[in-house]
């Protein structure tokens, strides 16, 4: 189903967004801005995609209640789950990468590049890439190699070649700058599946439109259970693809509170953190404007996260745009935060999260005691992802043999 | 009002009176300019004030001051390494701006670099204390024509010529486009990719030269994996200035000022027809 009609076609999300790269991308975007323009409004593109995202994905995916959960945070209170780990490759990112993996084809392109974090992204497109039988490059931060081994084993598996990204943090941000440097050589073969909300338009408002299916399903599924609007819709933010891909479907009911929530790291005080939002200021990186984690001379500054997905120093510029305009609250946990939500959602519920939805999860659980919310409110939580990736680096951190 | 610097610089290379005087300017050799690049504060920041004195005295005809960014994301492994030995030095934007006016070369200097360390600055300041300092033009790698038009109109009404990067993927609409707002001179990238040393020059590049050549009268230049004096003359057949980054930035990080100056005077007299 395509999305709603309004979406921005300027690029711009307020001042935000827009297209800063070298002159020899801009013919690509051009073309990749017209070629989805195009499919949006070609009922065989969004025929193809549901197809695939029903017999392939396995959506829709289910909406669970959580009563264990739900009564660490208040009595009465319901906190629901949308459930994008149990996507097939186990989180949200394949919404995208077939969407993309789709145009690519429109385009004539063969040959597809991606940069990784955590290595979720990098395992969706490689698994999109055999599904279609195209040539597949994942550029990933050495670091996040080290940290991500087996995810690193499931994209060589199914037939992609992952690069190490040895230059600068070698994390995610590097890694972009890599398949940034790719693509300018290769441009004209070769289409480059950006993972997040980010990077220079058309990338922000085409990502957010194929997540943009976690959304409509959740507030259907909500409304037909309960027959009332979630009280509040939770979701961790990095670029913040998982992020737009819930609150786009909610951004038009008032009353309902939208919340991201970044990485605090070690504290936002300790400045390794990731909180983009929180304790940036607009700049252009990675092709376009929105807040970014800089020095006072605009070099762009690490960023630190215990969750390599949310290790970012950039944030998408439609983040930037909703954090001004206030309809978006972000707050942000720190790792510690994380790891006991991580925990906790794994005893009280026997759900394995993502380090980066567990900080989500994070978020709600420190609200218990606060008031927050009431008997009989609604909060949705986006579970963006699967632990599964995480649990060898969480049984270090924590001290724990396998 | 008076000739802007890179105008008049572009007339007496043109009249065939490049620096020191007209004797390479006879006959039909062509007399094309030099215009070496470098990265602030590369390998140290007194070196580099001595790198930007030795491109004037090699015979370069304009300046590249690369301003370092962490994130350079349209170059290769030699100017990131650069870039990181700058930044590790300490450079920053109002120490290259005192660089380039510490060093007050004769030679238009151009400033090239990502867009948001200029914005961090303040880009109406920007412009200022640039200029203030000597520089005479402004190229932004992550800048394409038409992207952000208020930027452009900050820089057009300054005294800095907005240089404007073309790549042999720019259509003839965006080509329309960008030479419009363009001065000074065009910037065109011999071919995809990042910057860096490589074997030839591309077999394409007469014909997307002659394509902006029908688009525009500005002068223009030519770089991007232009390392070699064969390859600076070969180009140099073609365009009327010839830029040459990642084999200085090299000549200079592994073999010190005496290996730059060779390769400069080399490429100096390659362009010059000499």
């Amino acid at each position: 189903m395509p999305p709603e009609s309004g979406s921005l076609t300027t690029g711009r999300f307020g001042p935000y967004g827009g297209r800063y790269v070298p002159e020899t991308l801009m013919s690509a975007l051009d073309e990749l801005a017209r070629v989805y323009d195009d499919a949006k409004r070609d009922p065989r593109f969004w025929g193809e995609l549901d197809a695939l995202l029903t017999d392939y994905v396995g959506r829709p995916t289910p909406v669970t209640e959580t009563p264990r959960l739900g009564a660490e945070v208040g009595v009465g209170v319901v906190v629901l789950l949308k459930r994008e780990d149990l996507n097939h490759t186990g989180a949200h990112k394949i919404n995208n990468t077939l969407g993309q993996v789709l145009l690519a084809r429109r385009m004539g392109k063969r040959r597809i590049i991606a940069e990784t974090g955590a290595g979720q992204h990098g395992v969706a497109t490689a698994t999109v890439c055999a599904r279609f039988g195209l040539e597949c490059v994942v550029y990933m931060g050495e670091a996040d190699m080290r940290r991500q081994r087996l995810n690193v084993y499931r994209m060589e598996l199914m037939g992609a070649r992952v690069v190490p990204v040895t230059s600068g943090t070698k994390t995610l941000k590097d890694a972009t700058n890599e398949a940034l440097r790719d693509w300018v050589t290769n441009v004209t073969t070769t289409h480059y599946i950006i993972g997040s909300v980010v990077g220079p338009d058309p990338f922000p408002r085409l990502v957010r439109d194929f997540q943009a299916v976690i959304g409509r399903e959740a507030r259907a599924q909500v409304v037909q259970r309960y027959g009332r609007l979630p009280r509040t819709v939770v979701a961790c933010v990095g670029g913040g693809s998982n992020a737009m891909g819930i609150f786009s479907a909610f951004l038009d009911d008032a009353g309902v509170e939208l919340v991201g929530v970044e990485a605090a790291g070690e504290g936002l005080a300790s400045g390794h953190h990731a909180a983009s939002l929180a304790r940036g200021r607009p700049g252009v990186f990675h092709g376009s404007l929105s807040y970014l984690l800089q020095n006072a001379d605009g070099q762009v500054q690490p960023a630190h996260s215990v969750s390599a997905g949310l290790d970012y120093p950039g944030v998408g510029p439609e983040h930037a745009y909703l954090k001004d305009t206030g309809r978006v609250l972000y707050e942000a946990v720190t790792d510690r935060q994380a790891l006991d939500a991580f925990a906790a959602l794994s005893r009280l519920e026997g759900i394995l999260p993502a380090l980066e939805s567990a900080h989500a999860v994070a978020w709600v659980l420190g609200q218990r005691g606060g008031g927050h919310w009431h008997a009989d409110d609604i909060v949705l939580i986006n579970l963006s992802g699967r632990g599964d990736k995480d649990v060898a680096m969480v049984a270090e951190l924590t001290g724990a043999a396998l | 009002m008076s000739e802007h610097p890179i105008a008049a610089r572009w007339r007496a290379i043109r009249a065939g009176a490049g620096r020191g005087g007209g004797e390479r300017g006879g006959g039909a050799r062509r007399h094309a300019a030099l215009i070496p690049y470098l990265t602030a504060g590369h390998p140290t920041p007194a070196a580099s004030l001595e790198a930007l004195k030795l491109v004037e005295a090699a015979g370069a005809d304009f300046l590249e001051v690369g301003v370092p960014f962490s994130d350079p994301l349209a170059d290769g492994p030699t100017i990131q390494r650069s870039t990181q030995a700058a930044l590790d030095g300490g450079m920053t934007v109002p120490r290259v701006l005192e660089l380039i006016g510490r060093a007050a070369l004769g030679i238009p200097v151009v400033i090239m670099t990502y867009l948001n360390p200029v914005l961090a600055y303040g880009l109406e300041r920007f412009v200022a204390d640039a200029h203030a300092a000597g520089a005479a033009g402004l190229l932004l790698t992550d800048f394409p024509a038409g992207a952000d038009p208020a930027v452009e109109q900050v820089v057009n009404a300054s005294p800095l010529a907005l240089i404007r990067l073309l790549a042999p993927t720019t259509t003839p609409e965006r080509l329309e486009r960008a030479v419009r707002g363009a001065s000074g001179f065009l910037y065109l990238i011999s071919r995809l990719g990042v910057t860096g040393a490589r074997d030839r020059v591309p077999p394409d590049l007469a014909e997307h030269v002659a394509r902006v050549r029908a688009a525009s009268d500005l002068p223009l230049a030519v770089g991007f994996g232009i390392s070699t004096p064969a390859q600076a003359r070969a180009t140099a057949q073609l365009a009327d200035g010839v830029v040459v980054g990642s084999a200085v930035i090299e000549a200079l990080g592994s073999g010190g000022l005496p290996a730059a100056e060779r390769l400069l005077r080399d490429l100096a007299a390659a362009v010059h027809g000499n």
